[in-house]
This record gives C-alpha cells, sequence and structure tokens, in this order.
C-alpha cells in the first residue's frame, strides 16, 4: 500500500515536472545554442550506435528471412519484409533502447550529479531557473534527436539488408526495390513509424530527466536513478510500442 | 569549439532527413504515386474475392490506379467497388469490362479493365456496366469434380 502511494507520488510529480519543461520550452528559442550542443551530446555521440546497430540489424534480417523465404520460394519478398519490419517496429523500438541505454543513462547522470554537487541549487541562488536553463534543453534535445536517429536506423537497416540479400543471396536487386515500392505506403507505414519514435523520444527523455532531478542526491543515488531510467524507459517503450502498434495497424 | 559542434549538428540533422528522404523516396510507394488527378468509376460485381482497398487497377497489366472504397448493396447484393484512375488514362470506352484477377496462382486480387469499342467515353463518378467476378478457388475445384463425375457417369462402359 505504502509502495502504491509512492509511486503514484512520484507519478504525479514526474507530471508536474513536465508541465513546467513544457512551459520552458518556449524561452529557448531564445537560447538556442543550449538546445544545439544537446543535441550533439544527445544525437550525435549516440549516431555511431545507431549505424553499427541498424546495419547489423538489417543483415542478420536479411539472412534470418531469407533462411525461411527460400523454403516458400519467396525470396523476391525478402526486401518488403526487411523494410517493414524495420520501417514499422524494429527502427523505433531498438533506436529507442539504444538511445535509452546510450543517451538517456548520460542525462540521468549528468543531472543528478549536478544535484549531488549542488550546481542545480547554485543555479537557483543565483535566480536562474534550473529547469529552463538545465533541464529543457536537454529534454527538447532527446525529443528532436529519437526520430532523426530512428529513420537513420532504418535506412541503414535496409540498407544492410540489401548487401546481405543481393550481394550476398543473390535475391534480385530489381525484385527488392520493386516489392518494396508497390507494397509499403509512405504513410501508413512509413509515417506511423515516425509517429512511434517522436512518442517514444517523448517519453525517454522525460524519465531521463525526471530521473536525475528526482534522485537522492548522494553516489548511490545517482546510480540507482540511472538504472532506473534505463529500466524504466526501455518498458515503457515497448509497453508503447504495443498499444501504439494496436492502434495503428488494425 | 563551438563552431564544430554546430557543424557536427548540422551533419546529424542533415543524415537524419537525408534518412527520412530515402525511406519516403526509396523505401516506400511515395515516389509511385502520381501527383496528376483522379477520375472515379464505380462497378458492381456479385464476388470481389480476396480484393481490398489500395488493390490495384490494372489495364494490359500496367497500374493505372487502385481501389478507393468497398461496398454492400444490399438492394442488389452487390458488391459495389469505386476505383481511382489517374487522370492521364482517362480515355475508356463506356463499355469497358472490368474483371477481378489473381497475380500469379495465389497473388494478390487486382481489378483488370479491358477497353471495348464504344466511342463515348467513360465520365468521372460513371459506372461500368460490364463486369465479371473473381474466381473462388474452392468453387473452381468443386465444379470441376462435379464435371468429373458426370463423366463418370456418362462413360459407355
Amino acid at each position: 500500500m505504502k509502495a502504491l502511494i509512492n509511486m503514484l507520488t512520484r507519478l504525479g510529480r514526474g507530471s508536474l515536472f513536465l508541465i513546467k519543461i513544457l512551459a520552458g520550452i518556449p524561452q529557448l528559442f531564445l537560447r538556442f545554442n543550449l538546445v544545439i550542443r544537446q543535441v550533439y551530446s544527445v544525437g550525435v555521440q549516440t549516431l555511431l550506435i545507431i549505424l553499427v546497430a541498424g546495419l547489423f540489424v538489417g543483415m542478420v534480417l536479411a539472412l534470418q528471412l531469407h533462411y525461411t523465404l527460400t523454403t516458400f520460394g519467396a525470396e523476391d519478398t525478402l526486401g518488403l519484409l526487411v523494410d517493414l519490419s524495420l520501417v514499422r517496429e524494429l527502427g523505433p523500438v531498438v533506436a529507442a533502447l539504444l538511445f535509452a541505454g546510450r543517451a538517456g543513462s548520460a542525462l540521468t547522470a549528468e543531472i543528478g550529479l549536478m544535484k549531488a554537487t549542488e550546481q542545480l541549487s547554485g543555479l537557483e541562488m543565483m535566480a536562474v531557473d534550473p529547469i529552463e536553463r538545465i533541464i529543457a534543453p536537454r529534454f527538447l534535445a532527446g525529443f528532436l534527436s529519437l526520430p532523426l536517429l530512428a529513420a537513420i536506423f532504418s535506412a541503414v537497416g535496409i540498407l544492410g539488408g540489401y548487401m546481405v540479400g543481393v550481394d550476398l543471396l543473390g535475391v534480385d536487386s530489381g525484385a527488392f526495390w520493386s516489392q518494396i515500392q508497390a507494397k509499403v505506403d509512405f504513410y501508413d507505414d512509413v509515417l506511423n513509424g515516425v509517429i512511434k519514435s517522436i512518442v517514444f523520444g517523448f517519453i525517454v527523455s522525460w524519465i531521463a530527466v525526471f530521473e536525475g532531478y528526482d534522485c537522492v542526491p548522494t553516489s548511490e543515488g545517482v546510480a540507482s536513478a540511472t538504472t532506473r531510467t534505463v529500466v524504466h524507459s526501455s518498458l515503457a517503450v515497448l509497453g508503447m510500442d504495443f498499444v501504439l502498434t494496436a492502434i495503428m495497424f488494425n | 569549439m563551438f563552431k564544430s559542434i554546430e557543424l557536427s549538428v548540422g551533419i546529424f540533422v542533415g543524415a537524419g532527413l537525408a534518412a527520412l528522404f530515402m525511406l519516403a523516396m526509396q523505401a516506400s510507394n511515395l515516389s509511385s504515386l502520381s501527383s496528376d488527378g483522379f477520375y472515379e468509376v464505380s462497378a458492381r460485381f456479385d464476388n470481389i474475392g480476396g480484393l481490398r482497398v489500395k488493390s490495384a487497377v490494372k489495364v494490359s497489366g500496367v497500374k493505372v490506379g487502385q481501389v478507393k472504397e468497398i461496398d454492400y448493396d444490399s438492394s442488389t447484393f452487390e458488391a459495389v467497388v469505386t476505383m481511382q484512375v489517374e487522370e492521364k488514362y482517362s480515355q475508356f470506352p463506356r463499355d469497358t469490362i472490368a474483371s477481378i484477377f489473381t497475380s500469379g496462382l495465389l497473388g494478390e486480387q487486382y481489378v483488370a479493365l479491358e477497353p471495348g469499342g464504344d466511342e463515348k467515353l467513360l465520365e468521372n463518378q460513371s459506372e461500368i456496366r460490364l463486369t465479371q467476378s473473381a474466381m473462388v478457388l474452392e468453387q473452381l475445384i468443386g465444379q470441376f469434380l462435379f464435371s468429373k463425375a458426370s463423366e463418370e457417369k456418362d462413360a459407355p462402359f
């Protein structure tokens, strides 16, 4: 019972915190340099892991699907299957999970450490609102970066699938692309995937900055807050993915 | 220092937009959708089989449009299929035949238009009178077995 009340209290605190962040975002357009700096540490530095992971996920998908498809003589649909699974599911979801591990944890640790070393209270003493100055740029940067990362993940994955499917396994190159262009719908498949990644970016960034801001200001507290960020945002992404898929692709 | 950060963020955003562009143009149907206008014709079928919204409409095997809407008319007990055909292929005679075919043996179904010889042309919102329903595999097998059985009965032993 007490645990439930604690949980609800945290949820309420998180929601109020989110409202404060959203209220602070319009101010950021006056100081956009802050956001650019954060897009660098949140987005650009996550790029490498996204590129490598996307390439390998696409290549493994092509290998696995080719194995099954040859038993039905349907290798020509390989490109379509790789494209659909990446654009609809794996692109947004795996990019969000990697993003939570690579960028979300870093956000929490950074903000948590700022709190533990009393930098946040220092800012408040100087009448600078830490939510406006520290939290909101990080939240906005995460929210903007993930859709781009997910799109890059899907595109690289399709290229990886092409490399394995066409160059290695000998699927016809024309069939690979023509099946994709005939069956993948831009609005139903690609745009819905982008909407998914926007929702995931919102959730992961929110959880990451909230856990950092709300952590117990000790080294132990920062450590457990970082762990919670990764665990909670991964679970939230997977759960939300089920809900969004059920709504979008019904 | 900040200049190089700005540059790498610019490259990142550019790469993200390029990836989206590639997904749109190369990896989805956006490039094959025509930006021209469409005009609509409808046709009535006894049975549409596995035809669905967005199935292709083809003439001589060339895709000229897609199925926009499928409805059921409960007064005539027929399926009403509304098709969008691209404006540039607007030269169909009024006695065009619409049939539902299957691409390949078990592939998906599409509407095939076969132009007739009438001098008047199909207009927007008009209806194709001559239609041929989808083949249902079970019915075909049933007919085949039936004719086989009656053959054997007539056979002069």
